[in-house]
Order: structure tokens, then C-alpha cells, then sequence
């Protein structure tokens, strides 16, 4: 207790003079482990560089104005192709997680010996890949283009759809799902009454969350080739062709924007 | 016993009733499904698969993960284990700074908080730091600041300041405004005001996402490598070029295994705190 | 001890929402007033103009001879440190413990640094284990806020307002959460230190028997305005309608009166504080 009483009436600290201690120690630990970090980083930096960056940024600014606009004309097929990787990548990645998460949520799984443990290796499998990591190995399966970024985001997206929404569904009310049951109703129809429902509107947050980071996740993929503007994205710096990798980052921070206050609306409505 | 409650009383067909429709007007929910129909059409149409070379893709995986098999942690053992270290670096400072840097703007960006001006400079700084993805950041910044980990750590500071200031900000605008407004009353100064109506208020939320924050790092840390900026991805994309598959399933599952453990580490702190 | 008094106040919200109409009230010193109302009334909008929690649309608010309307920011909190305000729904910072809930009274007189380290000055800390022992809290001084029952909590809002040595007491509707034994001993409490520091006070409460046993004065406002101004004995049934509208004023509960709680605004507003 840091309450004490001396000569001169009760005293009062916040903490006691061993939490004081503790305390203390806590944080000079975390700023010890911080700064060995920093110290350890910059043995690997060269600080040439480091110091002349404002003076590269200035002079890549510079390279990059005026941006090249006769090049945005051939970006709207990229563009499309981006949307269209996180739109239909979303889309099969909902298709597959939705039995995915029924399985691995603790109230509506068929069996917690088998089903449940799977489905967890499945979410936990797809989540603890990257996208660009799955698009570097389906480049290579299925081959270079858009089929394999869709893929990619499919893939990544399963384990983050099938989390939330399984956690969703074990957060729902019981009783209406007893009270359905109590009417007779086979597990089937329980679900569609007594859980669906209740999920529907998480459901339709999950998917917009999910498609507005893969309209960014897309944008990238294209850099080990597969599919999307970042092919261009690459192409373009590869070939030090500063004056169209603007318009290209214009362009994806046009589409960011717009599939954010796109997202932002549903969201709004579904709220 | 009959199955009905009206058997016998009134003819089954009298009455009819259908569920409401999710778009109550028929001709915006046909254009709607039309709509969607036409852009599944047009995108499948444009996605260009070929079929040939996916109907290769079986052979192909086979071969490619038979090339992972067995997964080889020792000849490069030296190389793994340095980009490990590195992004843990990386991960650790750049969550220090980046928290440290958000604070301040998640107070400015907060609308109760701050005024009006300062409130949009500081939502328009969480808005730019997230427009554009890590990675393509990660490209510019190691343009600027050479190959390594200090453009890596940079990205991710980055990265962080999007994330966490934009949460931590949306937090305190969702505090208690009683205690709030009951501080405010006693007189005290904006920065007490701070320190005893609002710190008490986020603060399990704020450590709880800074943990959230350093998990996603790691992650992070990982993929930006491929792109030169340091860590464990700089190591696996050494050896996806130099065809050693063996080693690059190795650093894969090393990495798999450190973000769930660190997920679930992340998962037990956050639960615990808040 | 000054004397409130307040002239032509008006407040008008910026959706066009008329809170108080030119209302004038003088409130001598000493003197514990209650203000009575219906729910929208303006009553909790009318003690916020008070210490400037709402900024009043016009006229004045003098507390002495100092145009509390007039101060700047630093003058404002100055001002307000003499102002000791008690809250509806208690308004303690849940996460902090009753010592420092009761300390951040002192807000206004201590340095930033010094309430950041929490090094209060030995005076206050010995003021405020005085009040406690006062409100009957003496051995709950490190529990949380949050771990107190509702009565507990508002013991600690009094001893947070009190330690301010404050001139005038506001008090938002202190009973509105609590049963009726409890708000009556919280009544009876905060009556009783007002006589004993000689304080002038200003209690909105919905409940009107609270309300004729233990104010000196009643003031009823009714849509901004104020519609009585008496002592207790003068609230007779022609006069609660005129403040809160049609009811049969003598019926008790057991005389029955199945619309009572639609037509009864205190168990309304009740309700929505929850």
C-alpha cells in the first residue's frame, strides 16, 4: 500500500517504493533494448547515404515533375486489372472462408476432434503468409499475370475473413439460438435462423475491410509479376523513368483514395 | 393434435407473405444484380488466364516444393540467423519510434482534443502515411537511404505512425466525456487535463495496440527485405534468386512459426492489459 | 463568500436549439438553491454556462464582483478552481484510484509536473484523507474508481469538489443513478457540508420531495426559462404544472397511476442517464 503515516500525519504516493523501483527498471530496460536496437541498425548503415537523402528526394522530385500524363491513357487497363485481383480475390477468398470460420467457431462446428483443429490450420496458415509471398510462389505455379495475384489474395485473405468472422460468430447471443432450436428446427435451419442473422451485418464489415486492403495489397503484387499496376510500377523505376512513376503513384493514390471513402461509405450504411 | 394453429378454420391459400427484400425497390435490385453480373462478366472475360500453363501448374508445384523439401536451416545458418536479428531490430525500433511520434499527432488528431486546424494537419499526416502500401515505400526509401535496415526501419515507422496514430486518435475521441468534462472543471491545464483525464482513459487500449502494432511489424519486416530493405526478407530473397529453395523453406517456416508465436504472444498481453 | 449571480443569460446550441432564455438568478451567499425542471429544460446547460463547460450565447455570469463570462483561457481556470462542480453519473476517472481522483481537485493550484509525478503538496494530501475520513472513505483511499459501489463513487465527487476550497458548488443531478436511501444520505451529505463551509450551491435534481427537503429555495425552469422562484412550501400542485406539465400531483404510487412513468419526467430522465 503506498499509504504510510509519519510524525507530521498520513503520506501518500502513487505506488509504493518497490513498484517505484519496478517501475524504473521496466522503462530503462525498454529504453536499453530501444537503443541497442538503434545502435545495431546504424553499424549497418552506410550514413553517407542516409545524410544525402533530402538531397536525393529533392532530386527525384525533380525528375518527377512534370509527371509524363500522355502515359496515364495506358494505365487504365492495369488499373482495372488491380481492381478486379482484390475484388474477385475478396470474393473467393469470402466464398471459402465462410465454411472455414463455421467450422472453427466453437459453437457452430461440426466436430471440435477433426473440423475445428483444420479449420484453425487454415486460418492460421494463410494468415501467416504474406500476399507478395503467395504471389512469388504462384507466379511460379500458375504463371506470371492477374490469375495468380487473384489467387494470392484469395489465399491470404481466407485466414483473415475466416478469423474475424469466426469470432464473430462466437460472439453471438445464445438465447435466440436456443429458442430456435426449441421450436424443433434442424441444425440447418438453426444456423440460417438462429446464427446467420446475427453475423450478416459483421460479415459485410468483414468484406469491406478486407477489399479496401486488398485494393492496396493489389497494387504491389504486380512487382514479382503478378498482375496489376505495380507491374508498370516496376517497369517504370527499373528503367529510372521518374516522370511516369509519378503519374503511376498518383494513380494508385487516386484508386486508394476512392476505395477508402468507398469502404468508409458501406460502412457507414452498415453501421 | 393438428400441425396448425387455423387447420380448419380458414382456407391455407387466403393469405400470402414473402420476406422483406434487402433493396425494397425491384427494379434498383435487378439493376444491382445486373450490374454485378456484367462486372463479373467483363472482369473474368479481361482476366487473360492461360489455361495451358495452369494446367502445367500441378507438375510445376510439384517440382518447385519437391526442390523446399527437405528444408535446409544449416548452410546458410549464419545468413538466417543475422536477418532474423535484423528484423527484429528493425521491428523493435521502428514500433518504439513510431508510437512515440503517433502520440503526439493521435492527440492533435483528435477532435476533442485539439482545435481545428491542427486536428486536419494532423489527420491529413495518418492519411498520407497510409495511402501507399509498405512495400512501395520500402522501394522509395531505400532509393534514398542506401540498401539495409535503416531504410526498413524507416518504412515501418512509417507505416506505424499511419496505424497507430489514426487508432489511438479515434480512442480518445471515444472517451467518457463526463470524466473528461469533470477534470476540465477543477481548472486544470490542457496538459493535466491530458495526463489525468485522458491517459487513464486509452491507455490499456494504446499498449495493447502498440504490442498489436510491433506483431504487425515483424511481419512487415519480412516482406519489405524483398524489396532491399534489410531483416529476414533481404535473406529470403537472396536465396529465391539463388535457386536455394531448401533454404528458402526454411526461412518460410521460421518465419511462420515466429508470427504465431507472436501472435499468440501479442493476443495473451493484449487480453491481459486490457 | 461571493454571491452568483447571473444576468440575461442566454444560451442558443449550434443546431438552433434554444437551451436558456434570458435567465436571471442572483444566489446570495450560502445559500443551497435548487433547480428544478423537466428533462431539456436547460437546467444542466444553465450550471455549465456557470463555470463555462457550455459557453453561453450572452449575457453575464458574476461570481464576487469577477465577470466569470469575460475571462480569458488562463483567467478562466483560474476562476474555475473555485468552482467545484458535482456530476450526474459521478464522472470520476475510472482508472485512477479514489486518492487521485480526490487530488485532481487540486489540478488547478499544482504545476503540471508536479500532478504528472503526482507529488501533490503535503497540505492537499492531508486535505484530502480529512475529507474522506468526511464522507466515510477513509479505508477505500487506493481502490480504483471503478470498484466502488455508486454511492462510494459519489462521496468521491464531493471530496474531489470540496478539495477545491471552492466558493460555489454546481451539482448535476447527484442522485439521478442512485437508490432512494443512498440519494438521500448524498443529499443530506452534500447539504451539510455546504452549511458547514457556509457555500453557496446550485443543485439540479429531478426529484422533486428530494428537492422540497433539503433546499432553502427552489427555482423550476421550464423550457429555458425559469417559471418559479420560491421557497419549498410554495411548490404547490398548480405550480409543479406549470413547471413540468399536466399530472395529478397528489395521487401517490399506490393510488395507482398506470402512465406514470411517461408522464413523470423524472423517472424519464432517470432512464436515459443510464
Amino acid at each position: 500500500m503506498p499509504l504510510s503515516t509519519d510524525e507530521t500525519g498520513p503520506q501518500w504516493r502513487r505506488r509504493t517504493a518497490r513498484e517505484d523501483v519496478l517501475s524504473w527498471f521496466g522503462w530503462a530496460t525498454g529504453l536499453a533494448v530501444v537503443g541497442g536496437c538503434f545502435f545495431l541498425i546504424s553499424e549497418k548503415t552506410i550514413w553517407e547515404f542516409v545524410w544525402s537523402a533530402p538531397r536525393e528526394a529533392a532530386d527525384l522530385g525533380a525528375r518527377m515533375v512534370p509527371p509524363d500524363w500522355s502515359y496515364s491513357s495506358q494505365l487504365w487497363r492495369p488499373l482495372w486489372d488491380t481492381f478486379n485481383i482484390a475484388t474477385l480475390g475478396t470474393g473467393l477468398a469470402l466464398v471459402i472462408s465462410v465454411p472455414v470460420a463455421f467450422c472453427a467457431a466453437r459453437n457452430t462446428t461440426p466436430s471440435t476432434a477433426i473440423a475445428r483443429p483444420l479449420a484453425l490450420f487454415v486460418i492460421a496458415s494463410s494468415r501467416s503468409i504474406n500476399s507478395l509471398i503467395w504471389a512469388l510462389l504462384l507466379v511460379v505455379i500458375v504463371g506470371p499475370g492477374v490469375f495468380a495475384g487473384v489467387l494470392a489474395i484469395a489465399l491470404r485473405s481466407i485466414g483473415f475473413c475466416g478469423k474475424l468472422l469466426y469470432e464473430a460468430i462466437e460472439e453471438i447471443d445464445v438465447p435466440p439460438v436456443e429458442a430456435v432450436t426449441a421450436t424443433g428446427a434442424s441444425s440447418g435451419q438453426v444456423l440460417t435462423y438462429g446464427v446467420v442473422p446475427q453475423v450478416m451485418t459483421a460479415f459485410a464489415g468483414i468484406s469491406v475491410f478486407r477489399w479496401d486492403i486488398n485494393i492496396r495489397e493489389s497494387t504491389i503484387l504486380g512487382l514479382v509479376g503478378a498482375g496489376g499496376i505495380g507491374l508498370q510500377l516496376s517497369a517504370s523505376i527499373n528503367n529510372l523513368d521518374w516522370s511516369r512513376v509519378a503519374v503511376i503513384l498518383l494513380a494508385i493514390l487516386g484508386t486508394v483514395i476512392v476505395s477508402e471513402w468507398l469502404s468508409a461509405k458501406v460502412r457507414g450504411a452498415l453501421s | 393434435m393438428t400441425d396448425h394453429v387455423s387447420d380448419g378454420l380458414v382456407e391455407p391459400s387466403q393469405r400470402t407473405w414473402a420476406p422483406p427484400r434487402l433493396i425494397p425497390n425491384a427494379r434498383l435490385r435487378w439493376f444491382i444484380a445486373l450490374a454485378i453480373g456484367l462486372y463479373l462478366a467483363a472482369a473474368f472475360g479481361t482476366l487473360d488466364i492461360n489455361w495451358e500453363r495452369v494446367a502445367e501448374g500441378w507438375p510445376r508445384a510439384q517440382r518447385f516444393f519437391s526442390g523446399f523439401v527437405p528444408p535446409d536451416f544449416l548452410s546458410r545458418q549464419g545468413a538466417i540467423l543475422d536477418g532474423l536479428l535484423e528484423s527484429l531490430w528493425m521491428t523493435a525500433a521502428a514500433t518504439a519510434l513510431g508510437v512515440l511520434l503517433s502520440i503526439p499527432i493521435a492527440i492533435g488528431g483528435a477532435r476533442n482534443a485539439s482545435p481545428l486546424p491542427i486536428y486536419m494537419a494532423c489527420r491529413a499526416v495518418m492519411a498520407l502515411s497510409r495511402t501507399f502500401h509498405e512495400v512501395l515505400i520500402a522501394i522509395f526509401f531505400v532509393k534514398l537511404f542506401g540498401f539495409g535496415p535503416f531504410a526498413g526501419m524507416a518504412t515501418l515507422t512509417l507505416a506505424t505512425v499511419g496505424f497507430y496514430a489514426k487508432l489511438l486518435a479515434e480512442d480518445i475521441e471515444a472517451i467518457d466525456r463526463s470524466q473528461a468534462e469533470a477534470i476540465r472543471s477543477t481548472g486544470a491545464s490542457w496538459l493535466q487535463w491530458l495526463d489525468y483525464a485522458i491517459r487513464p482513459q486509452v491507455r490499456p487500449r494504446a499498449i495493447g495496440l502498440a504490442v498489436y502494432r510491433l506483431d504487425i511489424n515483424f511481419r512487415e519486416s519480412a516482406i519489405i527485405g524483398i524489396v532491399g530493405a534489410g531483416g529476414i526478407g533481404a535473406t529470403l530473397n537472396t536465396a529465391f534468386d539463388r535457386y536455394e529453395f531448401d533454404t528458402a523453406a526454411a526461412i518460410l517456416l521460421i518465419i511462420i512459426v515466429i508470427v504465431m508465436a507472436a501472435e499468440y504472444a501479442s493476443g495473451a498481453i493484449r487480453r491481459r492489459v486490457q | 463568500m461571493p454571491t452568483l449571480s447571473i444576468n440575461d443569460l442566454t444560451k442558443r446550441y449550434a443546431t438552433g436549439d434554444l437551451a436558456i432564455d434570458q435567465v436571471s438568478l442572483v444566489i446570495p451567499e450560502g445559500q443551497v438553491m435548487a433547480l428544478i425542471g423537466p428533462s431539456g429544460a436547460g437546467k444542466s446547460t444553465l450550471i455549465r454556462c456557470v463555470n463555462r463547460l457550455v459557453e453561453p450565447t450572452s449575457g453575464d455570469v458574476l461570481l464576487g464582483d469577477q465577470n466569470i463570462t469575460k475571462l480569458g483561457a488562463r483567467k478562466l481556470r483560474r476562476a474555475r478552481r473555485h468552482i467545484g462542480m458535482i456530476f450526474q453519473e459521478y464522472a470520476l476517472v475510472e482508472r485512477l484510484t479514489v486518492m487521485e481522483n480526490v487530488l485532481s481537485g487540486r489540478l488547478g493550484y499544482v504545476g503540471f509536473w508536479a500532478s504528472w509525478l503526482r507529488r501533490f503538496p503535503k497540505q492537499d494530501i492531508s486535505d484530502a484523507f480529512t475529507l474522506l475520513d468526511r464522507v466515510g472513505l477513509a479505508d477505500m483511499v487506493d481502490k480504483r474508481a471503478d470498484e466502488l459501489s455508486g454511492g462510494q463513487r459519489q462521496r468521491v465527487g464531493i471530496a474531489r469538489a470540496l478539495i477545491q476550497n471552492p466558493d460555489l458548488l454546481l451539482v448535476d443531478e447527484p442522485t439521478a443513478s442512485l437508490d432512494p436511501k443512498t440519494s438521500r444520505q448524498i443529499m443530506r451529505l452534500i447539504t451539510e457540508l455546504c452549511r458547514e463551509r457556509n457555500l453557496t450551491a446550485v443543485v439540479n435534481i429531478h426529484d422533486v420531495p428530494l428537492a422540497k427537503l433539503f433546499a432553502e429555495r427552489v427555482v423550476g425552469l421550464q423550457a429555458g426559462q425559469i417559471v418559479f422562484d420560491g421557497s419549498p412550501e410554495g411548490l404547490s400542485p398548480d405550480v409543479l404544472t406549470r413547471i413540468y406539465g399536466e399530472e395529478d400531483w397528489l395521487a401517490t404510487a399506490e393510488t395507482g397511476n398506470a402512465d406514470m412513468p411517461e408522464s413523470e419526467p423524472g423517472v424519464v430522465e432517470a432512464d436515459r442517464s443510464l
